[in-house]
């Protein structure tokens, strides 16, 4: 059970090995990752900031909520900040649990959750330097209401 | 003498909210009358041309207390810390 905000980039496989080592009661491993898209050609590099302390605040909050919905034996919440480039990995979400379904409900939930609560925005600077702040989805509220 | 609250907080901008305003936060002294969230975007509003831009538009305005969301009639009575931004975009 962590979260994790850091300007580096993750590795999944490490992820995994870390959350799993020694534990014979996963049986099941979900994991997204969200990626910086080009949107061809016109995303030159996209910019994410966020406020240090609730940031992990709503994270951690966020994962207990999954944690009381689903039997999960781990999950993991990792999102970068700071500049990115297309092709970079933003955020990486984990979730284990003895059976699959669990595993995969959980994912989405925390995921939806993070969209529509964790305190982070992204600036969008396409290929001819101008910059502009991303506005928030309504799909994203409303994938987010589907959970209560 | 106990009844006396302090009425200085933190307040913090994020993303575009912080560049038309200016800042990325400040110390201030609220006004005894500033009982809600609502009413700091107020007396906010009343301090300059660069926060009637930023704060033109309440519903894009999100706001937090003490790191929790809260709605723009919470109470600001004893907190330390109030955010302001705009709706997140993470993930």
């Amino acid at each position: 059970m962590a979260v994790k905000v850091q300007r580096e980039d993750f590795d999944i496989a490490a992820e995994i090995a870390a959350m799993t080592a020694g534990r014979t009661d996963i049986g099941a491993i979900v994991t997204f990752t969200g990626r910086v898209r080009g949107d061809e050609g016109h995303v030159a590099k996209m910019t994410l900031e966020h406020y240090p302390g609730m940031t992990e605040a709503e994270l951690s909050r966020i994962e207990a909520d999954a944690q009381a919905r689903w039997p999960l034996q781990a999950s993991l919440i990792v999102h970068r900040v700071g500049e990115l480039v297309p092709g970079d990995n933003i955020v990486l979400v984990v979730t284990a649990s003895a059976h699959r379904q669990a595993a995969f409900e959980a994912a989405g939930f925390l995921m939806d959750y993070l969209k529509t609560r964790a305190p982070f925005w992204k600036k969008v600077t396409t290929a001819s330097g101008e910059s502009a702040w991303v506005e928030a989805r309504q799909g994203d509220e409303s994938a987010t209401r589907r959970w209560s | 003498m106990s009844e006396v609250k302090t009425r200085r907080v933190k307040l913090l901008y994020f993303a575009w909210v912080r560049e038309k305003v200016g800042s990325g936060g400040e110390e201030v002294e609220l006004p005894q009358d500033v009982a809600t969230v609502a009413d700091v975007i107020d007396w906010l509003k009343t301090r300059g041309p660069q926060f009637d831009e930023a704060f033109a538009r309440p519903e894009l305005i999100r706001a937090a207390v003490d790191k929790v969301h809260v709605k723009p009639a919470a109470p600001i009575a004893g907190v330390r810390e109030i955010a302001f931004f705009p709706p997140v975009t993470g993930g």
